[in-house]
């Protein structure tokens, strides 16, 4: 890409500067802050590619999990004070408790769940989620429904397998000014990209693919079914 | 027979030249550098022999290749011999477009053959050329031998997805015949191709004439049988297998099995093993996918076979670990035999330890004993009998550790770096940005920093080493580390299998140094 060898060709260009200046240094809050805001755009990127590189956005989200956990555990998080896991919905718990148990194996412990949840949702929404133009999401998952419900970032993955070309539009039309609205990110980040089957449910739920002498035989994907089909 | 492609400040004249003066050049440069790598701890200049690895030689340049395209002549350098070129035009390396970037280069298991692929989906093997009596100082040459259009663009109609038709990996297979086999590769298709040479062609055919059109039967009053006469020499490629369908994510690496009937290939989450005969079906050896991909926090960089071994393999990750599977264990190899990785440094922990330690690529030593590894700033020696660390780790390039919020910024952290060995596992090497390259003799554990450009691509010059300056006083010769091109980045590398001659690609071209023997 053009853009990229113009940025790659000098190490020092505008923004750079101004966000990386002390590379040597441990990271403060703001290196962090601005850090995150990076690999977000990076990964919103990823999805208005031709085809993502994998290995790239893993990497990105890797990073993006590691900060976050280190944001909870500073406390940079408002938290609003201690809620009780009753009060939230189970879907909500599930795809934060996602977030959690990520397979980063820090020497801290993983943040209790429900801290996380409120802690997350107090997240200042200053962007209402917009209502997604008749994609599947219409059929909200009980709790989604309140709005300003941070999607967990693994989700980010599952969207990078299989996003329809209406995906792209979805996507710019949420990217705002300000990536530091994490919510309002994911969100729009999540929302328009499945095209696929529907719901938060068929995350939590894909079947295991079957181990088989062929490859086409991943029946649990969707993907790997219609091109069967389309094959035959 | 000319040659057809074109050799970069060839020059003639100077050639007969070399041999007399190139002792006079070697001694004043030695003298004007005072201490180099390459002088031995008195300060007196070390030896010309290569037999030992590159700690104690001197590289020159033998060739600069451009890959010729189909395109007709923008525009011709002032210095170039405007020799007859049959067939390819060649363009300027200004005007190199995207397609013409040369994206893996191989030497064949003889070091006869080299070939590359390019992003244009084009493979362009290069032959050495034989030794003669009269121009002795051409050996160690190489010269187009064939191009073909290996992949094509194509288009996946379901995910509405571009498949790029760009060559990510070439492997040879070892020769059995009169024709050369290779496998080359795409993101998601493999194909084996067959380079064989015709230098003979029938004539006297009873029902064709010599332009091939039918003759009327009734015009035929004799018979004859068809002889074979000389022909000029062609080069044909045909392929003979595709092996398509079978990864749904982008294939990174194939490897060519030791009993020369399978071979793998792996793409970020599976690697399939394959038989040459059988194109529609593949066994699945190795799958990382969960269940659920948001809980994907690693995929597969690199795989390999053992040189010697048929039933082992080893894979990298995107963490920095590497796993030996026994495919003789059992069907499905997701458990490994063997481990290896790393402790953290927890001082030189950051947000980016992670990115840093994933491994770009693999590379089993000739003699199966041990393993290396490339990530973004080092490169490493495993044994494959210890795998709590490695036995080498090699700096390339340690002062882009400052720099890695920038590198993060600006895409080239995730610049995936080749390494290779040299043919007795003495010396490895590897690339770095600002067309630099860096070789590693493991034996004296002297290192060396060179540079392949058009600045330095006097034929016969020798390179001189360069050196990055870190910090305070910039000596003279020396580049800071804020001046380096990172959009000139040596990803592709090789080095011929028995002889100290190594291919080097710096974008559009193809550089071939030669360790200069007395």
């Amino acid at each position: 890409m053009t853009r990229k060898s113009i940025c790659q060709g000098t190490m020092l260009t505008r923004g750079l500067k101004r966000k990386c200046s002390e590379d040597e240094a441990p990271a403060g809050p703001l290196q962090r802050q601005s850090l995150l805001d990076m690999s977000l755009a990076k990964l919103q990127l990823c999805h208005m590619l031709a085809e993502p590189n994998l290995c790239r956005s893993v990497l990105i989200a890797n990073t993006v999990r590691q900060i976050q956990e280190e944001m909870t555990q500073d406390g940079s998080w408002s938290l609003p004070g201690p809620q009780t896991a009753g009060r939230l919905p189970r879907d909500h718990l599930v795809s934060t408790e996602v977030l959690c148990r990520s397979a980063w194996a820090g020497p801290a412990p993983a943040p209790d769940p429900a801290d996380l949840a409120s802690a997350l949702q107090a997240v200042p929404a200053t962007q209402v989620p917009r209502a997604v133009p008749g994609g599947p999401w219409d059929r909200a998952v009980p709790g989604e429904s309140q709005g300003g419900f941070p999607r967990s970032l693994d989700q980010v993955f599952g969207t990078l397998e299989s996003h329809g070309p209406g995906a792209v539009e979805e996507l710019l039309s949420d990217v705002g000014g300000s990536y530091c609205d994490l919510d309002a990110v994911l969100t729009g980040v999540v929302g328009g990209a499945k095209s696929g089957p529907e719901g938060l449910e068929t995350f939590a739920s894909v079947a295991a693919p079957p181990r088989g002498t062929s490859c086409k035989a991943d029946l649990g994907e969707l993907d790997h079914v219609v091109e069967i089909l389309v094959e035959t | 027979m000319v040659p057809c492609n074109y050799r970069a400040q060839d020059d003639e004249e100077s050639w007969v030249e070399v041999p007399r003066t190139l002792g006079c050049l070697l001694q004043s440069s030695l003298q004007s550098n005072m201490l180099g790598p390459w002088c031995s701890p008195t300060g007196s200049p070390a030896p010309l022999s290569c037999e030992t690895g590159c700690g104690e030689g001197t590289w020159i340049l033998v060739c600069r290749l451009l890959v010729p395209t189909q395109v007709s002549l923008l525009s011709m350098e002032e210095d170039i011999d405007t020799r007859k070129i049959n067939n390819s035009f060649l363009r300027d390396h200004s005007y190199a477009t995207e397609a013409d970037i040369i994206s893996t280069v191989e030497f064949n298991h003889t070091g006869e053959l080299l070939a590359t692929g390019d992003k244009g989906g084009r493979v362009v093997i290069f032959q050495r050329e034989q030794e003669s009596k009269n121009q002795v100082h051409r050996r160690g040459e190489y010269n187009v031998y064939s191009t073909f259009q290996s992949h094509e663009p194509e288009f996946d109609y379901l995910k509405s997805l571009e498949i790029e038709e760009k060559i990510n990996k070439i492997r040879w297979l070892p020769q059995q015949n009169a024709a050369y086999f290779l496998l080359s590769t795409n993101d998601k298709t493999v194909k084996l191709w067959k380079v064989s040479e015709r230098d003979k062609r029938p004539e006297g055919y009873n029902l064709k004439d010599e332009e091939g059109r039918l003759r009327d039967p009734a015009t035929i009053t004799t018979l004859r049988v068809p002889v074979l006469r000389p022909m000029d020499l062609m080069v044909e490629a045909t392929p003979r297998r595709v092996f398509a369908n079978a990864h749904t994510y982008h294939i990174n690496s194939i490897s060519v099995n030791s009993d020369y009937e399978t071979y793998m290939s792996a793409d970020d989450l599976r690697i399939n093993l394959w038989n040459f005969e059988i194109t529609n079906q593949s066994f699945n050896i190795v799958d990382i996918k969960p269940a659920n991909m948001e809980e994907l926090t690693e995929v597969i960089t690199a795989a390999e076979f053992h040189p010697h071994h048929c039933n082992t393999f080893v894979y990298s990750s995107s963490k920095g670990t590497i796993r030996l599977c026994d495919m003789r264990a059992s069907a499905l190899c997701d458990r490994h035999t063997k481990f290896f990785e790393e402790p953290e440094d927890p001082s030189n922990r950051s947000f980016f330890s992670e990115i840093i330690s994933s491994i770009s690529d693999v590379k089993f030593s000739h003699s199966g004993r041990c393993i290396m590894t490339r990530d973004y700033l080092t490169v490493k020696v495993w044994d494959l009998n210890m795998e709590n660390r490695p036995v080498e780790t090699y700096q390339v390039h340690d002062y882009l550790r400052s720099k890695l919020c920038s590198l993060y910024e600006n895409d080239c952290i995730f610049d995936k770096f080749e390494c290779v060995w040299n043919g007795s596992d003495s010396v490895i090497m590897t690339g770095s940005y600002n067309n630099f390259f860096r070789m590693f003799d493991r034996n004296t554990k002297r290192d060396v920093t060179l540079e392949a450009s058009r600045e330095n691509s006097k034929p016969r010059a020798i390179l001189k080493p360069r050196k990055v300056c870190v910090g305070g006083k910039r000596r003279k010769d020396e580049i800071s580390v804020d001046s380096l091109d990172f959009s000139k980045k040596i990803l592709h590398t090789a080095w011929h299998p028995s002889e100290n001659i190594i291919a080097v690609a710096a974008t559009n071209n193809l550089y071939i140094f030669q360790d200069k023997v007395n």
